[in-house]
């Protein structure tokens, strides 16, 4: 191994943003930024084509695939699954990380209730309005780590932020958590997805620095 | 297995004002991969005790120019990297540097199709990459691949890469670049003397048609309104690419 590379002249900022009032964690901000990320108060859009505009009398989701029956709800009939509020910190592969994002949802754990999946089935695909894809294996989707979420800060969705609604994985990088999320397909075998098909890491564990392909 | 893009220690070899607040900044990569116009790469600074950080910018030079790169950087307020970068980086001064990055904001000059390019500031660089790849391609042979950009800048003297702009539309090669300075406009200005909007997007593509693949890289509101126009002029989807900065990225 080779001595660390120091940046000549380099010291650096390190005015890390604070929490907001009412929220410990009990863990620095600090401590609560993934490496090579840094801390932001500003919501970021970052997107690869147009933001697509599905009125809600149109929109629909779906559960589909390996399961034995598939389901599909209309908007009122999805917003009316017994919803929580989730405060996660998000990170983006573009290396903005943003603390106790408030987010309102119904968890993955809520949707799976509603069919059953086969046992041949595990890799999850998100598909989207606009033809963007994800792909996660099922067991990053369960047990409380995802939602689909339709209320950012008690407000309604932005098209621009993924609205009407959008996957959120908070464990993974920000572009797992999809956008104008439509429904979930269950697969037996993986199938990279857009980003993932781009050079961008196919689990994107931010922990671990999975940004790329080969992290 | 794949390997992980290796981080490459870079020597910055010259440095240009290109605007009061931006700077292109030449780094040689003797052991540089190559890379695709519009792609990126992260930088990363580490200070004595280990403290790191790491952005990403956009390669300004082409893909025919080998074993250096152009970033060309936007000193943002109270920004941590660009300030560095401004304030204290030198000519022989060595960076880590990884890529090149992404694989969906790329421009070859075998694409089929014209161009229609717009950029807000500092949003031109990923854009610069594709311009000056469309005048060195295929070895010397330059493309006449019908090209137009829209550019936004707030002045005049904000607009970066003003003269090899202005050098690159007079080669008579099929680039048109139009202006629009949204906050103050020299005496006699004839171009555009507003923001992007739905009807400048319409008559700058027009006489390219709805074939042209667009790629749009800026501030978020301006690609916003840039891409929506384009999606309601009909033009695919899959051809209208954006990248977008917000106000965060320092």
């Amino acid at each position: 191994m080779t001595d660390r590379f120091v940046t000549r002249g380099f010291v650096g900022r390190r005015s890390d943003p604070t929490s907001p009032p009412g929220v410990d964690s009990g863990r620095s901000p600090a401590d609560r930024t993934p490496p090579g990320q840094y801390l932001t108060r500003d919501f970021p859009i970052l997107s690869a084509g147009p933001t697509p505009r599905t009125p809600l009398d149109r929109w629909s989701f779906y559960l589909e695939g390996l399961v034995r029956e598939p389901v599909t709800w209309t908007w009122d009939a999805f917003t009316a699954l017994p919803a929580k509020d989730w405060t996660v910190d998000i990170s983006c592969v573009t290396k903005w990380t943003k603390l106790d994002m408030r987010w309102r949802g119904v968890s993955i754990d809520t949707l799976l209730e509603a069919v059953e999946l086969d046992p041949m089935a595990a890799f999850a695909i998100a598909h989207c309005d606009g033809g963007y894809t994800t792909n996660l294996p099922i067991g990053d989707l369960v047990d409380g780590q995802a939602f689909v979420a339709w209320e950012y800060d008690g407000r309604p969705l932005e098209a621009e932020h993924g609205g009407p609604a959008r996957l959120v994985v908070p464990a993974r990088y920000f572009w797992k958590s999809a956008k104008w999320i439509r429904g979930i397909r269950f697969v037996d075998r993986d199938v990279p997805g857009f980003w993932e098909s781009l050079g961008y890491h196919n689990r994107g564990d931010q922990w671990l620095e999975e940004r790329y392909s080969g992290d | 297995m794949l390997n992980p893009i290796p981080w490459r220690i870079a020597t910055i070899s010259a440095v240009h004002d290109e605007t009061p607040s931006v700077r292109t900044y030449t780094i040689a990569l003797p052991e540089w991969p190559g890379h695709r116009a519009g792609q990126h790469v992260d930088v990363r600074l580490t200070a004595e005790d280990g403290y790191s950080v790491e952005r990403s910018y956009s390669i300004a030079s082409e893909p025919e120019r080998t074993g250096e790169i152009d970033l060309t950087v936007e000193r943002i307020e109270g920004g941590e990297v660009s300030a560095f970068l401004h304030d204290v980086a030198v000519v022989g001064d060595r960076l880590e540097v990884r890529g090149p990055i992404g694989g969906y904001f790329v421009w070859e000059a075998s694409s089929p199709g014209p161009l229609f390019l717009v950029a807000g500031g500092s949003g031109v660089v990923p854009l610069m990459a594709m311009l000056r790849h469309r005048a060195r391609a295929a070895a010397g042979a330059r493309s006449t691949i019908p090209t137009r950009l829209l550019f936004s800048s707030r002045h005049l003297e904000d607009v970066i890469y003003r003269d090899e702009l202005d050098r690159l539309a007079a080669a008579g090669d099929g680039l048109e670049v139009v202006h629009t300075l949204t906050r103050s406009q020299p005496p006699g200005w004839t171009g555009y003397s507003r923001r992007i909007d739905d009807r400048m997007i319409a008559e700058v593509l027009d006489p390219l048609g709805a074939g042209a693949r667009t790629f749009i890289c800026g501030p978020t509101p301006l690609v916003e309104v840039a891409a929506n126009a384009l999606d309601r002029l009909g033009l695919p989807r899959d051809r209208i690419r954006t990248e977008r900065f917000g106000p965060s990225g320092p």
